[in-house]
């Protein structure tokens, strides 16, 4: 197992909707704390390939992974603040995107 | 899924001033929106690959951006009817999130579409003769022009009835669908230029010729992006019957020699930089003269059908000067400034052109709530024949107001959130949105934007500062042309950070000038500081009434690196 500088999660957009979508233990995340972390090589070219396979069965588009670092609660915080943004919301409406939801949810 | 049984139909007071489709560019639009919504389905069964299905949205002004999808929607030369701003709100409600922005080239955006529900939006668009179609890809893009067109008191001659015959053969051109990169024309027929002519591919003006003839001054290779030009005139002269065999010279000559290996160095200001104006001159100049212009030929009456459709509303014959207007301004101090700062002379006699502003104190430039677009609806119903402009400031324009009704209107604006007197000082900003939703942005925009406004949030010291243009762009593509702010901000990333370049002394009218870099980059929370220290300066120095712009040409851009320089070395954190 080769370590990663950093940590890695794989981030992408529903077809659909557009919406930031993450993906997780059971399939693409709307919420980033349900994001599946990879800590090696090894287990984000697993990402990557579960990405390429969605991205070819038409359920998610523009696909990449992050840098991310591990907060204290477990959870991903990405390092870049791109996608700082992209996990949250506009910076300017506070009430819009997912910075304004509750609960995470399922990808429908 | 139409929105027709809605209010959006009725016009109360609804002379055509506007062009109005006709049964061909009806058929076109309905039959464009019928192919999306198919396109649409076969991405979503997964007949099409997104790599396939990609330039068919972009075909539709819909992008992916950072949050979500985000459709462009066309607004021909600017000009809406109340009709058609009624039914922007109505699909701002119904499919997205309850606002729009207004962009730099007279668009709208919308910033949370779904794939899924933009073949409807694009039907609803459709019932008010609107689309999307060329807000995106290697096209010619939507035709601009000024937002006083027909109105202004220094106009030769009306731009829109123009715009209109570019806007239809430039519309699925099959020759320039496919052009090395995008294009982009604006027009004005004023003695100012409002419409930043010498910064497109093709800026255009109308012009007199020695024997009164009307005709055009054609300018090219202007743009701003990572390598700004200031546009260069081809001819000083094209009369209005070979106007479009000569624009379609320039396009054949673009199409044929325009780089296509390098997406950085495929605009045409790139090609007129490198070849030289002279050689493109030649080449246009031959294209021109081998071309068959029978396809091209104006068509006089074709020209009076269009134009006819422009035609000026019933005004009254009124009095030149208004007294309900002079006692109010006496009676209201706030509605006072209004009309010293927003209301611009008409060129007909006891009326008004109107600036509402879409740049409140600590606001989103050029966002509006589907609440206030109804507003503006009702309030041009009310108040201005039925008509709106959207200026490329990001700022909607009343062209046709009674100075009788300012006050009424006034209040009415107010009431909303929308009289805030400050078109064209320093709060009145041109902010792309940056990395809050695009992405292409490399640092956020629309923050730096509210942080100025809030810095200068004294209106009274607004006033006394002046006309003075601050433009912000999140990347080195200038959305926010802040190549030709008198004061432009561009947003960059540097070494992980958001960073900061601040340029002095762009210029957007006819003495345009692209604005010089003051300096190293600096943080977000520096800029309004910088911003400050230069217009302190800028008031020390100038003479009377003398402009931002003219005090920066006339001392030279050292002074007021100098500036920054000694607040620097007195301890300031700049």
């Amino acid at each position: 197992m080769t370590q990663l500088k950093h940590p890695q999660i794989l981030l992408a957009s529903n077809l659909k909707d557009g919406e930031v979508v993450f993906l997780g233990h059971n399939g693409w995340e709307r919420d980033f704390r349900q994001a599946r972390i990879a800590k090696s090589q090894e287990e984000a070219q697993t990402l990557e390939t579960i990405g390429k396979a969605d991205f070819s069965a038409n359920i998610i588009v523009d696909v990449y992974l992050t840098d991310v670092e591990i907060t204290e609660d477990g959870a991903p915080r990405p390092l870049h603040y791109r996608e700082k943004m992209r996990i949250k919301g506009p910076s300017v409406r506070l009430d819009l995107g997912k910075q304004a939801r509750g609960a995470p949810d399922e990808l429908e | 899924m139409s929105l027709n049984n809605t209010n959006t139909l009725s016009r109360i007071n609804s002379p055509k001033t506007t062009y109005q489709y006709d049964e061909f560019d009806k058929d076109f639009i309905r039959e464009r929106v019928a192919e999306f919504r198919e396109q649409v389905r076969r991405r979503l069964e997964g007949s099409l690959t997104e790599e396939e299905f990609r330039p068919f949205r972009l075909m539709n002004g819909l992008y992916l951006q950072l949050h979500a999808y985000m459709l462009r929607v066309a607004i021909p030369y600017g000009t809406l009817t109340s009709q058609q701003m009624r039914r922007l709100a109505e699909i701002a409600d119904r499919w997205d999130k309850g606002y729009g922005h207004f962009t730099t080239r007279q668009n709208l955006q919308y910033n949370w579409p779904r794939l899924i529900d933009t073949p409807d939006i694009l039907e609803a668009l459709a019932e008010v003769d609107m689309h999307a179609i060329q807000t995106s890809g290697n096209c010619i893009r939507n035709v601009t022009a000024d937002h006083f067109a027909g109105v202004a008191a220094d106009e030769i001659e009306d731009p829109r009835p123009t715009a209109e015959f570019l806007r239809q053969w430039s519309s699925a051109h099959p020759e320039f669908s496919f052009l090395p990169r995008k294009f982009k024309i604006a027009i004005t027929g004023a003695t100012h230029d409002r419409a930043a002519t010498l910064a497109h591919d093709i800026g255009l003006r109308l012009v007199k010729n020695a024997s009164g003839e009307i005709g055009y001054c054609v300018i090219i290779g202007g743009g701003l992006g990572r390598s700004p030009f200031i546009g260069k005139i081809i001819r000083e002269f094209v009369p209005r019957s070979a106007l479009l065999a000569y624009l379609e010279a320039i396009m054949r000559v673009y199409n044929r020699y325009g780089r296509r290996d390098n997406k950085y160095k495929a605009r045409i200001k790139i090609l007129v930089h490198e070849k030289g104006i002279e050689t493109i001159r030649a080449a246009v100049e031959k294209e021109f003269a081998a071309m068959d212009h029978t396809a091209f030929q104006q068509d006089p009456q074709e020209f009076e059908r269009v134009a006819a459709s422009f035609t000026p509303p019933p005004y009254e014959i009124l009095p030149s000067e208004s007294s309900k207007l002079a006692k109010a301004r006496v009676e209201t101090p706030a509605f006072n400034d209004f009309v010293s700062v927003n209301v611009s002379e008409h060129k007909i006699a006891g009326y008004a052109i109107v600036t509402v502003s879409l740049k409140p104190i600590n606001g989103i430039p050029g966002d509006a709530t589907s609440h206030q677009m109804c507003v503006l609806a009702d309030a041009c119903d009310r108040f201005g024949f039925g008509e709106l402009r959207v200026s490329h400031e990001q700022n909607i324009i009343l062209p046709h107001v009674k100075k009788d009704d300012l006050f009424a209107l006034w209040q009415t604006l107010d009431a909303a959130d929308l009289a805030t007197a400050n078109a064209g000082l320093v709060s009145d900003i041109i902010s792309c949105p940056g990395l809050d939703y695009c992405s292409l942005a490399t640092a956020r925009s629309i923050p730096i934007a509210q942080a100025i406004s809030q810095r200068f949030s004294d209106m009274a010291r607004q006033r006394r500062i002046g006309k003075l243009g601050i433009k912000i762009s999140g990347c080195i593509n200038a959305c926010g042309h802040h190549h030709i702010g008198a004061i432009g901000v561009l947003g960059l990333e540097k070494k992980g950070q958001e960073s900061y370049q601040i340029t002095l002394g762009g210029d957007p009218g006819f003495s345009a000038s692209i604005g010089e870099i003051l300096g190293p980059g600096v943080s977000a929370d520096q800029v309004p500081e910088v911003i400050e220290h230069l217009v302190d300066f800028y008031l020390a120095e100038r003479h009377e009434t003398e402009a931002f712009i003219d005090t920066w040409r006339r001392l030279g851009h050292a002074r007021f690196k100098d500036v920054l320089r000694r607040e620097g070395e007195d301890g300031a954190d700049i």
